[in-house]
């Protein structure tokens, strides 16, 4: 326990030292404010809250980059500290390979939580402070927002490990992570839509369908944040999905659990057989 | 700790069909400093991983400090051994003291005695500058303080030396030296042979992932297959004719003018010596070579080939 602290300690005073994290904060306030701020237009004075389209914009942001921002950071976790040398003494050291993995893995979920905390915090805050009227339910749909934000950036973290353990050039590992993010959050859903369209509901039952979507992180956060709130729902476009959805929230939190502990397990397996 | 604090026991490291470490028996035991001594890819890195437990052997036992290093009583053992990897490399951005502290916590040893460390190696007027900007015997230097963190049992230094000017390269010696005198054992890698004169106290040659030698530098010197040269200058200037020595067939070399050069076993020089000055020949000087230390594993390295 005692040696996860100090290795996470370290990468997350890596990540202050190395202004990761003031960079990222600052990317992801200034697109969540102006979300919030200008993106609330659009809805002029119609009866939709005005939290519940930056809930809606601030998410499809999420989902494309926060897996990119984790992915960058964490691509090079194993594969860089191996390419530079770093790694060989570190795990000279009375430290166990998974005590590193998992150090790591705190630490730069660390920085990620800050940055989107504070990040998207800062537009929750300016919406409540310019809209003091308040939308029921909007609140807690904003704050599952937060954590399941988080929580895709720890998927897309222990994916970047299971690339940076498995390959020994960090640049491979940069482009598979790169490879990564386009899939899940591109040609996945691009797929899935285009099977279908051409199924027309034959072949393609609605268990399968949401088995399918269990298969893409990104769409189990979809779910989560869009289908979850009603407002929000309409104004997604995902209520005809939602209709049809049999997965209730739990089940959707533990499958986004699930993707977070079998990449890292996973990652630490391949880990703890690795020739340094 | 009385028992050998390394012991190899017939470890073959294989890569595929290629065998890095080929069936090495080696024991070091404590205050004992042991040079490791090959050519580049002759396996001493990979000699070093092995008794880290980074990497398993595929025949044989490692033991360090009496446990596997790569099993799970590992920790223990690890607390006690300092490394100093062949290209140490750190963070840039991180300074010096943060650097050994953090290696301090990881080893469970207080960061207050940190200071004395970076006394020791001579950086601690730099350890609160970034590390990007210390100069290449700095980071070596600041290597070897982390090494040197918590009194450890078993040293393990690859290229210790290399970017240390000859006055540093001195009172690194000296600190191995009281470290040994302290009862830890330092295991060396080195290909700088000259400078391991009188430094160590016994020198293990290998030569493609197997060992070729063993043994105290003057053991080495003895049963070099590397001959002594002798040397004669000639009296007379004009002379072409090789010496003659009447009883014994030698073949000798011209080196130039009335220098002439023959060789001969190490142990046969002093009755060689004897018997050219007995001879009627007139002198004007005589050398006796004797191999140095790098000519001594050359020569290890050629009768290894030839046999």
């Amino acid at each position: 326990m005692r040696q996860i602290c100090i290795i996470a300690i370290r990468e997350f005073n890596d990540g202050l030292r190395n202004r990761r994290v003031i960079a990222t904060t600052l990317l992801l306030a200034a697109l969540a404010l102006t979300l919030a701020l200008l993106g609330s237009a659009p809805t002029g004075t119609v009866g939709v809250g005005v939290l519940s389209v930056t809930i809606v914009s601030l998410s499809s942001l999420t989902i494309f980059l926060v897996p990119l921002i984790a992915l960058l950071i964490a691509h090079d976790a194993i594969a860089g500290e191996l390419d530079r040398g770093t790694l060989l003494l570190l795990l000279s050291y009375p430290v166990a390979r998974w005590q590193v993995l998992l150090g790591k893995f705190v630490g730069h979920l660390a920085i990620l939580s800050f940055a989107t905390l504070v990040g998207y915090g800062a537009a929750g805050l300016a919406l409540a402070f310019t809209n003091p009227v308040s939308e029921a339910g909007a609140a807690a749909a904003f704050a599952t927002m937060l954590a399941t934000s988080v929580l895709l950036g720890a998927v897309f973290v222990a994916l970047g490990y299971l690339v940076s353990t498995a390959v020994r050039d960090p640049r491979t590992a940069a482009g598979l992570a790169i490879g990564l993010w386009l899939f899940f959050v591109l040609l996945y859903d691009m797929a899935l839509l285009g099977t279908l369209v051409a199924d027309q509901g034959r072949l393609l039952s609605v268990g399968a369908l949401n088995l399918l979507l269990l298969g893409n992180p990104t769409d189990i956060y979809r779910l989560l944040n869009l289908t979850g709130f009603s407002n929000t729902n309409l104004l997604s476009g995902m209520a005809g999905l939602a209709g049809q959805m049999r997965l209730d929230r739990i089940t959707l939190f533990a499958a986004l659990a699930v993707w977070v502990v079998l990449p890292l397990a996973l990652s630490g397996a391949i880990f703890r057989r690795r020739q340094i | 700790m009385t028992g050998p604090t390394v012991a190899l026991a017939g470890v073959t490291k294989a890569y595929g069909r290629q065998r890095a470490i080929a069936g090495i028996d080696l024991t070091v035991m404590p205050g004992e400093r042991v040079a490791l001594v090959g050519h580049n890819g002759a396996g001493k890195s990979t000699l070093m991983k092995l008794i880290l437990g980074l990497i398993r052997p595929s025949e044989g036992r490692v033991e360090l400090l009496g446990a596997d290093p790569a099993g799970r009583a590992a920790g223990a053992a690890r607390m006690a051994v300092g490394f100093l990897p062949e290209n140490i490399a750190f963070s840039p951005s991180i300074t010096g003291a943060e650097l050994l502290a953090f290696y301090a916590r990881l080893k469970r040893q207080p960061v207050s005695r940190n200071a004395a460390l970076l006394e020791r190696v001579g950086i601690a007027e730099a350890a609160t500058r970034r590390v990007g900007t210390y100069s290449k015997g700095m980071r070596q230097r600041l290597g070897l303080a982390q090494a040197l963190i918590g009194r450890p049992r078993v040293l393990l230094l690859d290229e210790p030396t290399t970017g240390l000017d000859p006055a540093l390269r001195q009172s690194f010696y000296e600190i191995l030296d009281a470290l040994a005198a302290d009862g830890a054992s330092v295991l060396l890698a080195s290909h700088a042979l000259a400078e391991l004169e009188s430094r160590v106290d016994r020198v293990v040659v290998l030569n493609r992932g197997a060992k070729v030698a063993d043994g105290t530098l003057a053991t080495l010197r003895r049963f070099s297959p590397v001959s002594a040269r002798i040397r004669l200058t000639l009296a007379d200037p004009t002379d072409a004719a090789p010496p003659a020595i009447p009883g014994s067939v030698l073949a000798w070399t011209r080196i130039g003018g009335p220098v002439w050069e023959t060789s001969c076993p190490d142990a046969d020089k002093l009755a060689l010596v004897r018997r050219l000055l007995a001879a009627p020949l007139e002198l004007a000087d005589i050398d006796v070579i004797t191999p140095t230390l790098d000519e001594i594993y050359a020569g290890f390295l050629r009768h290894e080939a030839a046999v």
